[in-house]
């Protein structure tokens, strides 16, 4: 099996000594066309990972910035094969960020999910997070995505109890998503004061690194938050930056000036 | 057959149910099954639930031989079960009142709940009312509008109504609010989940608080007949008052179990809400069984004159009766439920739900077809006065 991407970054990342910086953005929007562009831009202004979420009608677990943004792509036509055919044409920009596919599980369960494992591996994508898809439910999908060399990656809440976080923290893959609070996706004035205690205990038990998101949306706080965990993943404060400059022309330029400073803040953490 | 021992630790009927949920929520549904198994087996809080139906809710609810409509249709005698005479007007306050018990076993001060027609919002703002919680309802900016009166009915009890102004602007969106705040809320909150949906333990607990109606008919039937009947028909939305009156007839493999679903202006995508006609196998808002969607995947809009109804998935113990064949689903249109409730309005004097009123269209179509000897039981979900307004517009009533 090749090495996946995923699991090179952040083995360099942890050679340099550095913190991983992690951005999202919802594929489609503005419009798939766009969506390549976005993430070489985002390579450029220095992330280490990308996550590409999956447009989905009734996203529970995302706050409104997202909602608006996932109807923006539904509105223009996207769906999960052009999102798989997007990831390619990142792959052939040249693009070598890893990329994790962020989605709800009925449009991937709708789409067959071994199909939509070959064909993501096939279009260039190393990991796969599904929402709705807790532990107890995704022995199969799984197990797939680990014969394909896609990594799995898992979740951990501040609602997950302490004996609950050996056996997820132990057989993750590529990255651990802490989710920091309690609540959807969306941007914060401040930042939870319980990491610092469930990154640890989540370290404790995993070999894969720990990345921190939810609430994150600007330097000092990726500052504070990386300062305790392997990396940082800043996704609604990015959204809404590509929300406001959507019909600008130098959109690509907007996101990268918006984003590199963040990731400066994680990588000199 | 041992159904009802359904669902399965991990919360599935057959292959449909499951806990379909980001991980925040694992451990509090958790938590709930747990809380619910303990209360479940405590005397002390069955005894506390019965005494509530019966003086604060008014149960038992009549089992009533509608004659009128019984001579009119010309064929199986009809018997209605009368859950719109309860408290706040409909079976939604048997599980409003079970929940609120919960919620205060496990110190839960404040209970949001979602809202389509508003029966399951006024039960809710009215157990939050009676035992001091503070109480949120979501509702679609569209069913506040054709159910303004229960908008009234739940400020008045004290809820705070919050209209959710995204996507179709109904039921499956109020769903999402709700499940929102509580994910936000998780450690002070108890959702009042008002259907058979969602992820485990919800679907088995709505049912056994909803069971009541089943086991009460039962009973009823047998002292006024001497038998059981023939057939029992309820509508379905998410499905709560199907299964409540299924429940205790499904090991009477004898007694026919008939579904009626909202088949809206025609059985054509965004036009209805019969799952079962025009859905396939999906995953929505926490469980694993029929829903309407796209080739994407994507969850499509729906439509049904009863906003009750008017949803895109059907809850998952429904989804198995109909597989192993225990029950059958039909649709009945916007037409027809209007025919029916006109109906019972003039030759009963009862205005029924227009949810329910797609329970009573089934029975209209099929009670010609059976003979005199036949027994027929409808299950008249709810009330119609939130209604009126609405079905005075369709049939184009001049109100003063």
């Amino acid at each position: 099996m090749a090495e996946n991407r995923i699991d090179q970054r952040f083995a360099a990342l942890r050679a340099e000594g550095k913190k991983a910086f992690v951005a999202y953005l919802t594929a489609g929007d503005p419009s798939l066309e766009a969506t390549p562009g976005l993430v070489q831009s985002l390579e450029e202004a220095g992330a280490d990972c990308v996550e590409l979420g999956v447009p989905f009608s009734d996203p529970i677990a995302d706050g409104v910035v997202i909602q608006l943004a996932f109807q923006r792509a539904l509105d223009k036509g996207a769906s999960l094969s052009g999102v798989l055919a997007a990831v390619a044409r990142i792959r052939a920009l040249g693009c070598e960020i890893p990329v994790v596919l962020f989605t709800y599980y009925n449009p991937v369960m709708r789409y067959g999910f071994e199909k939509f494992v070959t064909d993501s591996a096939a279009s260039g994508a190393d990991g796969v997070l599904v929402l709705d898809l807790p532990p107890e439910e995704a022995h199969v999908e799984r197990a797939l995505c680990e014969k394909h060399g896609l990594r799995w990656i898992s979740l951990i809440a501040p609602t997950t109890p302490d004996e609950r976080v050996p056996a997820l923290a132990s057989s993750a893959s590529g990255f651990i998503y802490y989710v920091s609070r309690e609540g959807v996706t969306g941007m914060q004035s401040s930042v939870s004061s319980s990491i610092p205690d469930k990154v640890a205990l989540i370290r404790r038990h995993a070999t894969a690194p720990v990345c921190v998101g939810f609430g994150i949306s600007n330097p000092d706080q990726v500052r504070q938050v990386a300062a305790h965990a392997d990396g940082v993943v800043v996704g609604s404060a990015i959204v809404k930056e590509i929300e406001k400059h959507a019909t600008a022309t130098d959109l690509c330029e907007k996101v990268r000036a918006f984003t590199a400073p963040m990731v400066t803040a994680a990588h000199g953490s | 057959m041992s159904i009802v021992q359904l669902p399965d630790e991990r919360g599935y009927f057959g292959t449909y149910g499951g806990m379909y949920v980001p991980e925040t929520l694992m451990a509090p549904l958790n938590d709930l099954a747990r809380e619910y198994e303990s209360a479940r087996k405590d005397p002390a809080f069955s005894t506390e639930l019965a005494s509530l139906l019966k003086d604060y809710v008014g149960r038992p609810s009549p089992l009533y031989r509608a004659e009128g409509l019984t001579r009119h249709l010309g064929g199986a005698t009809l018997y209605l079960k009368r859950e719109d005479l309860l408290h706040t007007g409909a079976h939604k306050i048997n599980n409003a009142i079970g929940q609120i018990l919960l919620a205060k076993r496990m110190g839960k001060k404040r209970v949001i709940a979602e809202t389509g027609a508003g029966q399951h919002g006024v039960a809710t703002a009215t157990v939050a009312a009676k035992f001091g919680c503070e109480c949120v309802i979501y509702m679609g900016e569209v069913d506040m509008k054709r159910q303004a009166l229960n908008v009234a009915r739940m400020k008045f009890l004290g809820a705070t109504v919050v209209p959710v102004k995204v996507g179709q602007r109904t039921l499956k969106e109020a769903v999402n609010e709700a499940m929102r705040d509580w994910v936000t809320n998780i450690r002070s909150t108890h959702y009042i989940l008002g259907t058979a949906y969602g992820s485990h333990p919800y679907p088995a607990m709505v049912r056994d608080f909803q069971r009541i109606i089943g086991d009460e008919a039962r009973a009823q039937i047998l002292e006024k007949e001497g038998r059981l009947p023939d057939h029992i028909i309820a509508c379905v939305g998410g499905g709560s008052n199907a299964i409540g009156i299924f429940t205790a007839f499904v090991p009477d493999t004898q007694v026919a179990l008939t579904g009626v679903e909202a088949g809206g202006r025609a059985i054509v995508p965004g036009e209805h809400a019969a799952r079962f006609a025009g859905g396939s196998l999906g995953v929505l808002q926490g469980t694993r069984s029929y829903i309407l969607q796209d080739d994407n995947g994507q969850i499509l809009n729906t439509h049904s004159i009863s906003a009750g109804l008017d949803y895109a998935a059907v809850g998952p113990e429904h989804a198995y009766l109909r597989e192993i064949g225990r029950a059958s689903y039909a649709y009945a249109t916007d037409d027809e439920a209007l025919e029916a409730f006109r109906l019972l309005c003039k030759i009963e004097g009862i205005i029924p739900a227009l949810e329910s009123s797609h329970a009573v269209a089934h029975a209209m179509k099929i009670a010609p077809t059976l003979g005199s000897d036949k027994i027929v039981i409808v299950n008249l979900s709810g009330r119609g006065d939130k209604d009126v307004q609405q079905a005075a517009q369709f049939v184009g009533m001049e109100l003063p």
